[in-house]
């Protein structure tokens, strides 16, 4: 019999009588998810839950409720949910489609990455201005050792907005309303010298960032809710491109900058460096 | 140019020397037919060629084919070989099952994020010497940062089996030359003479020969990708001709529970939103 054992502080489970591998109970940081949890618990305080190992408070429960609906849908211009589309026009499977979202959705530019960034700049400047003011005005740092990419812009503001938008002030307005921590609010009121220093406007994942911040989660966590909670959008508008089809679904165009012309037939090497 | 006016700019419409098809008539692939200039060409060579837009001579073709050959393990107990056997134990699809263990090869304790840490510091070590540093000195400043150095020591067995095969080969089609591959091996006298006591792993040994092939980090990166690809495969199907979920079951009492006391759940808003309270 495998000594082997699966270590978590998150589940326990009791086996059915007659079989070990069915779960007669579940517990879930020690409430028991089936019994109790289902009856009484809100997805989202489940959700809180499973992350934070604690059931949230009325705010926590409000704040990550509404920063769920402000991320569910991105709509299809977001790059995520554009790949997730890629994968419904083409009949993928459903999992391809979410799994293109992840991947795209992933990134640095305006992805779930980009939002851990963020959620480290919060760790290590938390309300000091200055701090901020001097990190946003450093060009973000490139590790030629790390899988990731260089970041393009100074995480949590947008590289191509004029102005704040307005999603993106209503949800700073709401999220912050809910007095559950304090980066939310001081980002409110310093919303305008941040963007100074920036030289852009605040994005989405700024305000995401700040309030998964505010919710207890640290960076790593607040990257997992971030590709989770926009899940959503991505499946529907998949789902929505299948049914148009392929001949409804932009193809555009392109210019080859180096275009050998029409084939002659003939087979050459190719050189070094082309 | 800057703001929503470069991205108009390159609405509906992409410039590139990437290639691209053209319905009935052709390809293009880095500037090249693919069809005619380029029909000839082995796929890892296409492959590399489409990473880097440079050619490798055909001994070093071969050994950048054995690079990946030699570490396609069908085991599905190693972690990213595992995802693509479960997926078929699950009786997920293939493309899935493979490509979610190609992603998660991306990882911080093998794979990509080795290789990328090991060439980097290669390269790094090697402009360092270059300058009349004291490679030594290096090594230990290293340790002090990092607590380690990518493709040195392994977590389970000093001893990697993938380096004299490796070595054999390299020594055959006459490469054993480079200056990163010397340095690799100087890095390992060095840890073996001092308290550490670790031995080269294939990581650095791989990460060398690449970078005294001409790669960047980031062409590495790329090359590496389906590095691991040609285990995966026999890992789902073995899974997948067994009966369904036999691949590593995992009955309740392998779950070791280490959390919290199991308590109550007070009456939350789900029910009555107007009365939560805290």
């Amino acid at each position: 019999m495998s000594t082997e054992s699966i270590h978590t502080r998150i589940w326990q489970e009791e086996a059915e009588p007659d079989n070990a591998f069915a779960a007669a109970s579940c517990h879930c940081h020690g409430y028991d998810v089936y019994g109790e949890l289902m009856v009484r618990a809100s997805w989202i305080e489940y959700l809180f839950l499973l992350f934070r190992g604690e059931a949230p408070t009325a705010q926590q429960a409000r704040l990550l409720e509404g920063l769920a609906i402000a991320l569910a849908n991105p709509g299809p211009r977001d790059a995520a949910v554009h790949a997730a589309m890629c994968g419904g026009v083409g009949g993928s499977t459903s999992a391809s489609c979410l799994m293109a979202a992840l991947a795209v959705g992933a990134g640095a530019s305006g992805g779930a990455r980009e939002v851990y960034i963020t959620m480290e700049d919060w760790l290590s400047r938390g309300t000091d201005l200055t701090q901020w003011k001097n990190g946003l005005a450093v060009k973000p740092l490139d590790d030629p050792a790390d899988v990731w990419p260089a970041p393009g812009h100074p995480p949590g503001f947008d590289p191509y907005g004029v102005r704040c938008t307005t999603p993106v002030m209503q949800t700073l307005t709401y999220l912050s309303s809910l007095g559950c921590g304090q980066c939310l609010a001081w980002l409110q009121a310093n919303r305008s010298s941040l963007e100074s220093a920036a030289g852009m406007p605040l994005a989405m994942t700024g305000v995401a960032a700040a309030a998964l911040h505010d919710l207890g989660c640290t960076p790593a966590q607040g990257e997992m809710l971030y590709l989770l909670l926009r899940l959503p959008g991505a499946a529907v508008h998949a789902l929505e491109q299948k049914d148009y089809g392929h001949k409804n679904f932009p193809f555009f165009r392109i210019e080859l900058e180096n275009d050998p012309g029409p084939a002659q037939g003939k087979s050459d090497r190719v050189e070094a460096g082309a | 140019m800057k703001g929503p006016q470069l991205l108009e700019k390159h609405v509906g419409i992409l410039v590139t020397s990437a290639g691209a098809f053209f319905p009935g008539e052709r390809a293009v692939f880095r500037g090249h037919d693919l069809h005619t200039s380029l029909k000839n060409m082995d796929w890892l060579e296409m492959y590399t060629f489409g990473i880097t837009g440079r050619r490798f001579s055909p001994q070093q073709m071969k050994v950048l084919h054995a690079l990946w050959a030699y570490t396609s393990y069908p085991d599905a107990r190693l972690w990213n070989n595992r995802v693509a056997a479960l997926a078929g134990t699950a009786h997920s699809t293939g493309c899935l099952g493979v490509a979610a263990a190609i992603s998660v090869s991306d990882a911080k304790l093998y794979g990509r994020g080795i290789d990328m840490r090991a060439i980097e510091f290669l390269i790094r070590a090697k402009a360092c010497v270059d300058k009349g540093e004291d490679l030594t000195a290096l090594v230990r400043a290293e340790l002090k940062t990092n607590r380690s150095i990518a493709g040195y020591g392994r977590p389970i067995v000093a001893a990697d089996e993938r380096i004299a095969p490796m070595m054999a080969l390299i020594q055959e089609q006459g490469l054993g030359g480079g200056a990163h591959l010397k340095l690799s091996f100087e890095v390992e006298k060095i840890l073996l003479a001092g308290r550490w006591r670790l031995h080269m792993n294939y990581a650095a040994l791989a990460a060398a020969l690449v970078a005294d092939f001409g790669m960047s980090p980031q062409e590495y990166y790329f090359f590496g990708i389906p590095a691991f690809l040609a285990g995966m495969p026999p890992c789902y199907l073995d899974a997948a001709e067994k009966p369904e979920g036999v691949l590593f079951p995992l009955p309740c009492r392998m779950l070791s529970y280490e959390g919290v006391a199991r308590r109550s759940w007070r009456e939350g808003y789900k029910s009555n939103p107007q009365d939560f309270s805290e």
